[in-house]
């Protein structure tokens, strides 16, 4: 193709600078492979060709499945959805880095162009007690679910819907609050941080409620669940190390973390909860 | 439990323990360092003698001292609990660790520097406050306190020691460093006036502690060398 392309350039006689390079690559993959939750798993190697810079880390992998059901062997497992970078589906650790060597994204938008030729790249699953590995890259992540469901959520009443903006919020609180309601909920936080703590995801979940008038029903109540059923789960501690805001796609930063302690703190000391 | 114990039992709960603990003995560290400064003041070490005579029998430092024993115990024991989680936390280890740069590695070894200030001060223990209760030391010539000091003088005549003492001081210094900013945040202060000078507050403290402090043996060694020569 790019041969066709260069003979057409000299047919028309004009004079170019460069002739079309190659910038398709190989690459030398290494994935983890395990066949189910008990298996104990390890990583096998394999050759992919002819990449594209353009594709992204998925499509990258698609194209190593296929040729692997061709051969007939078993595709590579990992989750994967919208592939726009708003699910937070796509978990895998990419050369001891979640997501990919890239600030702010999901692997869904990272793109082979960040790579280079003749690469060897090392794909795992997020590794956390609470986060079980299904299969290959495929973790599951209903521990986080359970979180959400001890206490992420608030009392609506009944009737007709309200306006929307009756209740006065300062800019900046709405501000901070959706802020922290951008998380996805990808697990990312957990993969990167050395204890495999959940402490940004708690902490975003809990802020983006505790900020605003709808969430004060159940505030204190909120962050004691919600803690007690991290820790039932199985995560770490927080040392803060600040790797998780770093490799958090959305960027979620450490004063929530701040704010969920605060949060613990108070809820402790004023709640009526002996239990 | 009560629901006073189940709240330093959580994770947070844990961590709380930590930074209210770990605030408490930066604070003694000031007190302890200033006591040993007194050390190089020039008078064979009479007013460090007077002033551990006084530690010992002043009834208010004494509950003090039962208060600090207590700090040092809950920050170990609390230390040792939430590494021994965090460690089962993740039961299978990444094959490739890359972290971003952002994390300062004296933030990704807390758990390290702590147990070896545990064998510090162990030794510390042994070879220095076990004179103040358990195997009493002569008194100073000419006094009726115990002569403290020149046991110190004595131990710091060694240069193994010395440099064992100045190596144990620098990884307090990094435990320091992540330790003072870290407390604050456990404790919920991030405020976008505030937090940066407790950083800097912090980077300092855990330079001029761990130095002042490695600098008295530094100094009595040269003082030992320069008065043989």
């Amino acid at each position: 193709m790019l041969n066709l392309l260069n003979e057409a350039i000299n047919r028309t006689g004009i004079k170019a600078d460069k002739t079309i390079k190659n910038l398709n690559m190989n690459l030398t993959l290494k994935i983890w492979r395990q066949k189910n939750q008990n298996d104990k798993g390890g990583f096998e190697s394999y050759q992919v060709s002819d990449v594209s810079p353009d594709m992204s880390f998925l499509e990258m992998i698609d194209v190593l499945n296929e040729d692997l059901v061709k051969e007939d062997k078993d595709p590579v497992h990992f989750d994967h959805d919208c592939r726009e970078g708003i699910c937070g589906t796509c978990s895998m650790v990419i050369n001891g880095r979640p997501h990919g060597p890239k600030e702010g994204i999901t692997t869904c938008q990272l793109h082979m162009r960040s790579f280079s030729d003749g690469d060897h790249i090392t794909i795992e699953p997020w590794r956390a007690k609470a986060f079980p590995v299904i299969k290959d890259l495929v973790v599951d992540r209903t521990s986080f679910d359970r979180i959400q469901q001890a206490g992420g959520y608030v009392s609506v009443n009944t009737g007709g819907a309200p306006d929307a903006n009756e209740i006065p919020i300062p800019k900046r609180i709405a501000d901070e609050a959706f802020d922290a309601a951008t998380c996805i909920g990808c697990g990312a936080c957990v993969a990167a941080c050395k204890n495999a703590s959940a402490m940004l995801f708690v902490s975003a979940k809990v802020s983006q409620l505790a900020m605003l008038p709808q969430g004060q029903v159940e505030r204190k109540t909120r962050v004691e669940k919600m803690v007690a059923q991290m820790d039932e789960e199985g995560f770490g501690a927080c040392t803060n190390t600040g790797a998780c805001a770093a490799e958090c796609p959305k960027g979620i930063d450490l004063s929530n973390i701040a704010r969920l302690n605060r949060e613990y703190i108070g809820a402790k000391l004023k709640s009526e909860n002996v239990s | 439990m009560s629901w006073f114990t189940k709240a330093f039992s959580t994770t947070i709960g844990r961590k709380l323990v930590m930074s209210l603990t770990g605030i408490f003995l930066i604070l003694f560290l000031i007190e302890h360092l200033i006591g040993n400064l007194l050390l190089l003041n020039g008078d064979g070490g009479l007013a460090f003698n007077e002033f551990a005579h006084f530690m010992k029998y002043n009834r208010l430092i004494q509950i003090g001292e039962v208060v600090l024993f207590g700090g040092f115990l809950f920050h170990i024991i609390d230390g040792i609990i939430l590494i021994r989680k965090n460690r089962k936390s993740r039961p299978v280890q990444y094959a490739v660790s890359n972290k971003s740069e952002v994390t300062s590695w004296a933030s990704k070894l807390m758990g390290p520097f702590g147990i070896i200030i545990l064998v510090f001060l162990i030794v510390h223990m042994y070879d220095f406050f076990r004179f103040k209760y358990f195997s009493p030391v002569a008194d100073m010539p000419g006094t009726d306190i115990s002569d403290l000091a020149s046991l110190v003088y004595i131990k710091f005549q060694s240069v193994g020691y010395v440099a064992f003492y100045v190596i144990a001081m620098a990884v307090v210094g990094f435990h320091l460093y992540h330790g003072f900013q870290s407390a604050f945040q456990t404790l919920g202060v991030n405020h976008v006036k505030y937090s940066p000078i407790i950083k800097g507050l912090g980077v300092l403290y855990s330079i001029v502690v761990p130095l002042g402090m490695a600098l008295i043996p530094i100094i009595i060694y040269i003082n030992h060398i320069t008065q043989q020569i």
